[in-house]
């Protein structure tokens, strides 16, 4: 008779489905197959998709090819700590280390040329966050992802730490240059 | 196991066996308690992000998040779902609890392990967040505090399985059982598999905390995780619509439309439900492009669905119910002429309108791969979860207090006037705390963070004056919350402390069976014939349209970022 008592027929299975019910079911599930084929079709036709580019790393190893890039395509440094500002040229691999808690080194692109990046974390999980054009993507320890970006604007870009990685984690915050 | 009895509730005809009533009474006591620790807490965080007042210091915070984390999403909302459980079962079969003095020994190894995690977190080195994910390790009580607690969970529900099986033997019951208990039913299949996730990877951290394991993967930890994580966070999603049928079985006499439509969602939940825990890891690296579609959209999906069917079959119940009382005029009327004075009813409208508009809709945001990235780790994703866990799930269980305090604990409520506001008060200031949370989150302002400001800084971001005003309208918005909330515990509290005594009612030493449930004309004419509730179409359909508008807006954003592949 009610939700809180046994169904009137033993078979509920059997139990007549009304119209309103049917109608919304059918509707529900094709929206939920045009949101599936978004999140498809986005991989084909659209230009924001993550890369899924993975390999294993160490802070040793990964440290190294950064360093390497710092050493070659340094432009000039910033800040108290002198935190040198790469600038690779347009197509190259580009690094960055997140530990606690700071993003190393400053990184300078140019607009509307396509790069691929670099990312691990030396300890903990950490976050990119690239504001104030709002991507963001998990750093977890060990895995060394390479994700290909192509900026479309001009200006001066933060990298905020946005996974929780320890008591200073709000000090935790990057640059990235575009011209 | 022949000292029992059995009461008739004067008040609703259900019927409470001493020991069932007994451990529900206790369970749905400490859940409360933990959910006015939990409170207090956050004020904390409540006061702190707002940027103005910014008042604790950032260590102090961080501890203040993790326990508020764990405090409420855990410990308050499962002990109570351990008391829905006893009652789903040992109440709404009318049937003896199994085994008791087991069901007494997981309450004490829940409540030691909430002791314990808590007092691992206000020792001050274990502020790891609610994830806690390694290599950032807490204290070994930390894990050993939520291991014994999830194997107390584990046992109640082996306890609970068990009063099924009671039920069954002793005949209390024909046929099927009702859609509540079916509910819970599903609820406890889902803490089964939950609990066994958490299992697996929090019994190695825990080893590692000790030192007798040297690493725990990183990704693996993530991945394992949040099949617990995740899914602890779908058996409130099961249990409180189970609540929501039960609500509206007792305020309208509501019978569900269809009983095959509703119990095939909830199948729904068993069969799709933990595959979608896949979306916590969409923005993380080495899991493939594939994996990550076939989860959070093949299988999400269909839990979405599931959850779609719920929103429309429940109110759609009381449309059907009271059409039937005579409300009949216009697509509305059933609704103006609904109890809205009644907080039980009240509390759970508010609570299905805000889960499904504000948390499910965000739910599926933050679940598409590629939208993912405009969202991961900003304050959005708490926005999105108060929305599903406080507006869903706890104003639900704060709604059906209110049924229970003079039906489970027999007193009169105190302060009836003000029971009857706090369902808005608290639904419509978490209705707005979590609007402009995920505001600040659309503006990319992060979540778990002390200081946006990056005071003293060389490289600080400034974030836009919007964002500092949503985080304003945050803190102000959650204070009204938890002010809302307070005035739950305090009637709840009061009237278990000096609410006036009810009578017990009748007490028998054997249950009374469940009387067959005949067919009656209802039953056979609510079928497909009808369009037997056209007002909760017309909401459902402003429901898909405002999904469907926000849903291409995000897409709209998205495509104006930097190119990624």
């Amino acid at each position: 008779m009610s939700a809180i008592l046994p169904p009137a027929e033993r078979l509920w299975y059997r139990h007549p489905i009304d119209r309103v019910e049917g109608t919304w079911i059918a509707i529900a599930l094709i929206w939920c197959l045009v949101m599936f084929a978004m999140m498809v079709g986005w991989h084909v036709w659209g230009k924001q998709n993550l890369s899924t580019e993975t390999y294993r790393t160490t802070p040793e190893k990964f440290t190294a090819k950064a360093q390497a890039v710092v050493d070659k395509y340094t432009v000039r440094t910033e800040t108290a700590d002198n935190t040198p500002v790469v600038a690779p040229p347009p197509g190259s691999d580009v690094y960055m280390i997140a530990r606690l808690w700071s993003f190393w080194p400053i990184i300078e692109l140019e607009k509307g040329k396509t790069y691929k990046l670099h990312l691990t974390s030396l300890d903990y999980n950490h976050g990119f966050s690239l504001q104030p054009a709002n991507i963001n993507i998990q750093i977890v320890p060990g895995f060394e992802h390479v994700i290909t970006v192509t900026p479309n604007q001009a200006g001066t870009y933060s990298v905020v730490c946005n996974e929780f990685c320890g008591i200073n984690h709000h000090t935790m915050v990057g640059r990235l240059y575009v011209k | 196991m022949a000292n029992t009895s059995y009461r008739t509730c004067p008040r609703s005809g259900l019927q409470f066996e001493a020991h069932a009533e007994k451990l529900m009474i206790a369970n749905a006591v400490t859940a409360v308690v933990f959910l006015l620790i939990g409170g207090i807490l956050a004020i904390g965080i409540a006061l702190t992000r707002w940027p103005a007042i910014h008042w604790l210091q950032a260590d102090t915070f961080y501890m203040v998040l993790t326990a508020h984390g764990i405090d409420m999403l855990i410990f308050w909302i499962i002990f109570f779902e351990i008391a829905i459980l006893y009652f789903c079962s040992s109440t709404l079969l009318r049937c003896r609890i199994a085994t008791p003095n087991i069901a007494w020994a997981a309450f004490a190894l829940m409540l030691i392990g909430a002791v314990m995690n808590n007092l691992a977190v206000f020792d001050g080195g274990s502020s790891v967040m609610m994830t806690s994910y390694v290599p950032m390790m807490a204290a070994p009580s930390f894990y050993a505090g939520l291991i014994l607690f999830a194997v107390g969970a584990l046992i109640a529900c082996f306890v609970f399985f068990g009063t099924l099986v009671i039920a069954k033997r002793d005949k209390t019951y024909q046929g099927s059982v009702p859609l509540v208990t079916f509910g819970a039913i599903t609820a406890a299949i889902i803490a089964v598999f939950t609990i066994a996730s958490g299992a697996i990877i929090l019994i190695p951290t825990y080893l590692m905390a000790i030192g007798w394991v040297k690493e725990v993967d990183p990704l693996i930890y993530r991945t394992i995780w949040w099949a617990f994580g995740h899914s602890s966070q779908q058996i409130n999603v099961a249990a409180h619509i189970s609540v929501w049928y039960l609500v509206a079985a007792v305020a309208f006499g509501a019978k569900p439309m269809s009983e095959r439509v509703s119990r095939s969602a909830f199948l729904l939940y068993i069969l799709f439900l933990q595959l979608a825990s896949a979306h916590h890891l969409l923005a993380d690296p080495g899991l493939s492009t594939g994996w990550k579609v076939v989860n959070t959209s093949y299988f999400m999906y269909f839990a979405v669905l599931a959850s779609m069917i719920h929103g429309l079959t429940i109110p759609g119940a009381m449309e059907v119910a009271q059409r039937q009382k005579g409300f009949t005029k216009g697509l509305f009327e059933w609704l103006r002429k609904a109890p809205w004075s009644n907080p039980t009813f009240s509390g759970v409208f508010i609570s299905i309108i805000g889960f499904g508009f504000l948390g499910g809709i965000s739910g599926v945001m933050m679940g598409t791969e590629q939208l993912n990235m405009i969202i991961h780790n900003t304050i959005y994703v708490p926005g999105h979860f108060h929305a599903t866990v406080v507006v869903g799930t706890t104003l639900t269980f704060m709604a059906l207090t209110y049924y229970l305090i003079p039906v489970l604990f027999r007193r009169e409520m105190i302060l009836p006037k003000l029971a009857q506001w706090q369902p808005y008060l608290f639904g419509f200031s978490m209705y707005f705390f979590c609007l402009v949370m995920m505001g600040a989150g659309t503006l990319g302002v992060s979540r778990r963070h002390w200081d946006m400001a990056f005071q003293g800084h060389a490289l600080a971001y400034e974030w836009p004056g919007a964002a500092y005003l949503m985080m304003g309208l945050v803190g102000i918005a959650g204070i009204a919350a938890i002010v809302s909330g307070g005035f739950y515990i305090l009637i709840t509290v009061g009237s278990l402390l000096f609410g006036k005594r009810l009578d017990t009612g009748n007490v028998s030493p054997k249950f009374t069976p469940i009387p067959r449930t005949a067919p009656t004309v209802a039953v056979q004419t609510t079928g497909s014939m009808g369009f037997a509730a056209p007002g909760t179409f017309s909401l459902a359909m402003v429901f898909l349209l405002a999904f469907i508008l926000y849903y291409f807006i995000n897409w709209k954003y998205l495509s104006t970022l930097w190119g990624l592949s």
